[in-house]
């Protein structure tokens, strides 16, 4: 349109650009802390009970641990996949669909690549926080502190990472609200019940138990219940490695999916 | 050009606008203006044809041409949940504004807008007329070099809509670049300094408006009203003469009659730009 000023390229993954994004999910948690924060911890602390109670009183053991031990620990995937999987796929369809909010940010110096980065981020900063809770109410009902809860926050993290973008990713996919309909059912409780949350994987089929191996639910339920009571073995790399894998191979796809809604 | 299947939506368009000058993209719904708008922020990628905006060549480089680009979108995406100022402040962020430079940025914006004493409201307790300057002031905390208003005006009562006209006009006399789209005649007639009729995604005739009015439509248009069969016959008879003519209604235009020197009964009255977008268009327009 008109002349002067030496074009430049800007470049790919910019920090001033996600700060931007992430400065916007701040401000708007300040108003909305309260329901999300409730809706991100009742939950999974509810299952806690429920099962803790329910099944705890037919069984007194299960693989090695006390009821609540197993249950304290696994249900950090369950918080983990509530405060994150669901609200990216929500929140993201409303941002796009509803709010507009995307149009004005990819009006402003912020690609979609940087859009999502920031988005992710910052669902999986909140499921660091979020995906222990139930773990500390389950202290309350007699799962022992130890040292290795400090490295839950950093395993939920990892997760919430992927399936922020597991989320992200659907919506993008997605043409309208009841597509996530399939993915809830198809997708998410299969992979929530076999993660080896409230009965071990190690009874099942062998074939089931193979596939839950690929289940990144089940890669952090072992791994939180390996860093609360001590780890293993090398598998304990493999597994986070597995989990950085997801989350990498999940934002690229999440950013491809958003390209393709965002930009036509 | 920009094609969505068998739609083309824009279509060998020319368009320039000069530093320090307001150009209004003028015409109806469907006409492109939306789409290139989208197109200009690389939200939209063109089919063929070469797009450069501040010195910045498009799709690559779009993000340094957003740095320094205002985008006021025609639908309403503010953050209705957050104050003014939270809104205006997530933007200096969007925008990289330096920390030091921040306060100052939201201070002048609350004032263009016209908003300091309503810093502190949430954006859902504004009314129809403050959630546009808002958007307005959002779209320019950064004092962009050019700033692209995309129907700027649309869906507000005329009073509101006046409001406006002054916050933009005043932009104007500060120098800022403006590209606007608009499908009110009387927005790019007051506002505009070049005003580009878009029909169909493409362009059909673009000047200052009060040049276009004069070079299609004459200094003045004879109104002639009637039953309709008479109308048909003041057509015929003006085309006769060699003369365009136009249905407004319930009467006939004759463009150009000063030129002509033809007589009929009827008002007389100056030719505006609506004459002659209707006459290049064959569309009517609100």
């Amino acid at each position: 349109m008109s002349v002067s000023t030496a074009p430049h390229r800007l470049g790919r993954l910019e920090r001033p650009a996600i700060t931007g994004v992430l400065v916007r999910e701040v401000v708007n948690f300040s108003s909305f802390w309260r329901s999300s924060t409730f809706s991100s911890t009742v939950e999974p602390t509810i299952y806690l009970l429920a099962f803790g109670f329910g099944f705890g009183s037919l069984v007194s053991r299960v693989g090695g641990f006390s009821y609540v031990e197993f249950v304290g620990t696994g249900i950090v995937a369950t918080a983990v996949l509530f405060s994150s999987a669901f609200p990216a796929m929500f929140g993201t369809f409303v941002k796009y669909q509803f709010q507009r909010t995307y149009d004005a940010i990819l009006a402003a110096p912020v690609d979609t690549e940087e859009l999502v980065t920031a988005e992710a981020l910052w669902i999986a900063t909140r499921t660091g926080v979020y995906g222990c809770v139930p773990m500390v109410v389950a202290i309350a009902f007699g799962l022992d502190p130890s040292w290795g809860m400090l490295l839950v926050p950093f395993i939920a993290w990892i997760s919430g990472y992927g399936w922020a973008n597991f989320g992200i990713m659907v919506a993008g996919f997605a043409s309208s609200f009841e597509n996530f309909n399939y993915i809830v059912s198809a997708v998410l409780t299969p992979l929530f019940l076999v993660a080896g949350t409230f009965f071990p994987i190690s009874n099942l089929p062998h074939w089931a138990q193979i596939l839950a191996e690929f289940n990144p639910l089940h890669q952090c339920v072992v791994l939180v219940r390996h860093a609360v009571f001590g780890f293993h073995d090398w598998t304990d790399i493999y597994r986070v490695g597995f989990l950085v894998g997801f989350g990498l191979a999940m934002w690229r796809i999440a950013i491809y999916a958003m390209e393709r809604k965002l930009i036509d | 050009m920009k094609r969505y299947g068998p739609i083309t939506a824009v279509n060998g368009l020319d368009l320039e606008v000069p530093e320090g000058t307001c150009v209004g993209l003028l015409g109806p719904n469907g006409a492109g203006k939306s789409t290139t708008m989208r197109l200009l922020t690389a939200q939209s990628i063109a089919n063929e044809g070469e797009l450069e905006v501040l010195g910045f060549r498009l799709p690559g480089e779009s993000k340094a041409a957003r740095a320094q680009c205002g985008v006021v979108p025609q639908l309403d995406n503010l953050d209705v949940t957050l104050t003014v100022e939270q809104n205006l402040l997530v933007f200096t962020h969007l925008y990289r504004i330096g920390r030091a430079d921040r306060r100052d940025a939201i201070e002048r914006a609350l004032k263009m807008a016209n908003l300091v004493d309503r810093r502190d409201t949430k954006v859902n307790k504004l009314s129809g007329g403050m959630r546009r300057r808002l958007l307005i002031a959002r779209g320019l905390v950064h004092r962009p070099r050019l700033v692209l208003l995309d129907e700027p005006t649309v869906g507000l009562d005329p009073q509101v809509r006046q409001e406006l006209w002054a916050l933009i006009d005043a932009l104007r006399a500060e120098g800022t670049t403006i590209l606007m789209s608009t499908h009110y005649i009387e927005e790019a007639q007051r506002l505009a300094d070049t005003v580009l009729i878009m029909s169909h995604g493409s362009a059909v005739a673009s000047g200052p408006p009060a040049e276009l009015v004069f070079e299609h439509a004459g200094r003045e248009v004879l109104e002639v009203y009637g039953p309709p069969a008479r109308l048909a016959e003041v057509e015929a008879e003006a085309g006769a003469a060699g003369l365009q003519t136009r249905r407004t209604g319930t009467s006939v235009s004759i463009l150009g009659v000063d030129r002509n020197g033809y007589r009929a009964e009827g008002e007389r009255r100056p030719a505006n730009l609506e004459d002659v977008f209707v006459l290049l268009t064959g569309e009517e327009i609100e």
